[in-house]
């Protein structure tokens, strides 16, 4: 071979295998930092806790005619959560590309799934996202674009899920778009959800992952089908003004309705004008104190 | 044999090696190249170099951990964060009532809890290489400084020192985004929440700001915050929090430090 087709070689198998210019790699195992939100996204929220989130009416009424028993229906035990439960929930990633087979290029990103959430892909070949007639399933379609080394992947295609574990809902109109920013071995996403039917503003939630040498699954275990006790037919439900737990915020944090109830306002540092008079400091803490053996 | 190379091949050569080039303006120092260029000229002041621009009003926005931030937090509440045996037994002799009366109303303002209090901030630049960062809940003040600053001798403060570098992304030679990172330490001990959690004056604060431009225009910013401290935590203390970008001071209202609202 000579010098020529030695160097063509390098400088084609150099260009090949180098990502697109400003790209960085996201694969690996990210143990997530659950220090924010703790409760929320472990043990879960409190029924009637949808402070900071800037639903509207349509979503605070169909937040509070929510039963925590719909997920013991058998059509519901495996209700898939939307990509929105990389938020809501605590789970670490396990993150991967797919690769076109000839060129070395990344065709996609992988996020692996979990019992209740499926893998989200997001397409990095340019692909158009389908028909707004198309089907909607919980996993909806991604499509990703850098911006530097900043990915930012958007999600349509969604089925109608949550927000807030304790009921408050996502339509089938609502989109993701999650913006990966790494900073060395940590990784912060920001998740933003848009939805024309449930919220009045954007909701925004940000986590934080540290990249782990111990290996995170790439899916969880299958999700099962059994019966948990509530009968066929049945529908789990609370009529308006029927929620008995309505005022559990005010009764176990002192956090008055008004702000439990949720809404845009309730985001704001101006809010809490709004509140200074009704709020008393609650009682010392007795559950969910985040001291083991305490509670 | 032959040990001519043509022009061409010498050319794809040249391009595959400068791609690799092309990249390593990750995570780079920015003392050059901002939204200015610089690249191949002289030094760019940190101002003048500023990837991303975060100055003017912001307004945090609360959707989580909202009954640690926007309330006071119930004596012996700790969830989410990671405290040492004598952090816990600190935080356990809290007192609302002796907080109220104490003189330092500011203890839970200090640089590592101060972007989780809810408020606004004004950014601007001091100087071409002081980025001023002041909020109006409990009328804090931080600077960032750039380049070879050296902290003085002082004695540790509610906002200790504060350097900050930009990580600067590049792209074909043009920068396409970045990063400020802010490392502060001498800080003087304080709480991480209004109920007693503690930090000490051995805790050290990295952050990471960054923006995000929202699909309706809006433009936010995320602050990724990570407290190390090994007398009162037992890993980093990692949180993010994030600031809608304003378009005018409507909203500045300069509040006072209060040890238990």
């Amino acid at each position: 071979m000579t010098l020529n087709k030695i160097a063509l070689s390098l400088a084609l198998v150099l260009s090949v295998s180098l990502p697109a210019l400003a790209e960085i790699d996201l694969s690996g195992s990210w143990a997530s930092k659950n220090h924010e939100d703790a409760l929320e996204r472990g043990g879960g929220p409190h029924p009637d806790d949808w402070a900071g989130l800037p639903f509207n009416e349509s979503g605070r009424a169909k937040a509070l005619s929510f039963s925590q028993s719909t997920i013991s229906m058998p059509e519901r035990i495996c209700w898939f959560q939307t990509q929105w439960h990389i938020a809501a929930g605590p789970f670490s990633l396990k993150i991967w590309s797919e690769n076109d087979p000839i060129t070395g290029k990344i065709v996609a990103w992988v996020l692996g799934g979990w019992e209740t959430r499926a893998a989200m892909t997001i397409w990095m070949d340019g692909r158009p996202h389908p028909s707004k007639y198309a089907p909607h399933d919980q996993t909806g379609f991604t499509t990703g674009t850098w911006n530097g080394n900043v990915l930012t992947a958007y999600t349509t295609h969604i089925k109608s899920g949550y927000m807030r574990r304790n009921g408050a809902a996502s339509s089938d109109q609502a989109t993701i778009t999650t913006t990966f920013f790494r900073h060395g071995d940590m990784m912060t996403l920001a998740l933003v959800m848009e939805d024309p039917n449930f919220l009045t503003e954007p909701y925004i939630l940000t986590r934080s992952y540290m990249l782990s040498e111990n290996p995170v699954a790439a899916a969880g275990p299958p999700c099962l089908v059994g019966y948990e006790g509530v009968e066929s037919g049945r529908v789990p439900h609370y009529l308006p003004g029927k929620n008995p737990f309505v005022d559990e915020m005010d009764k176990t944090y002192h956090i008055p309705a008004i702000a439990a109830m949720g809404g845009a306002e309730t985001m704001y540092p101006e809010f809490r004008d709004k509140i200074k008079d009704k709020f008393t400091m609650p009682p010392p803490c007795k559950q969910n104190c985040g001291v083991p053996g305490r509670n | 044999m032959s040990y001519r190379i043509s022009k061409r091949t010498l050319t794809l050569i040249l391009f595959a090696l400068a791609l690799p080039v092309a990249q390593t303006g990750l995570y780079a120092q920015g003392r050059g190249g901002g939204r200015g260029g610089g690249r191949g000229g002289a030094p760019q002041d940190p101002k003048a170099a500023a990837p991303i621009d975060l100055t003017g009003y912001w307004v945090s926005v609360v959707t989580e951990d909202w009954r640690y931030r926007m309330v006071t937090p119930a004596q012996g509440d700790y969830e989410g964060v990671p405290m040492t045996p004598a952090a816990i037994k600190i935080a356990d002799e809290w007192d609302p009532k002796k907080e109220a009366a104490s003189p330092d109303q500011c203890k839970s303002y200090g640089a590592p809890a101060l972007l989780r209090v809810p408020g606004r901030l004004h950014i601007t630049w001091q100087d071409d290489s002081t980025l001023k960062m002041e909020t109006d809940a409990g009328k804090q003040t931080r600077t960032f400084h750039f380049g070879d600053w050296k902290s003085p001798e002082s004695a540790p403060s509610l906002q200790g020192n504060s350097v900050a570098e930009w990580e600067i992304q590049r792209a074909g030679g043009k920068v396409t985004g970045g990063t400020l990172k802010v490392d502060t330490t001498n800080l003087k001990a304080g709480l991480l929440r209004k109920n007693g959690v503690p930090y000490s004056d051995n805790a050290r604060l990295t952050e990471y700001f960054d923006m995000v431009k929202e699909r309706n225009g809006d433009d936010l910013m995320v602050v990724t915050i990570v407290v190390t401290d090994p007398m009162y935590l037992r890993e980093s203390f990692i949180i993010s929090s994030q600031f809608k970008k304003q378009t005018s001071d409507a909203g500045w209202n300069p509040t006072a430090c209060s040890a238990i609202w």
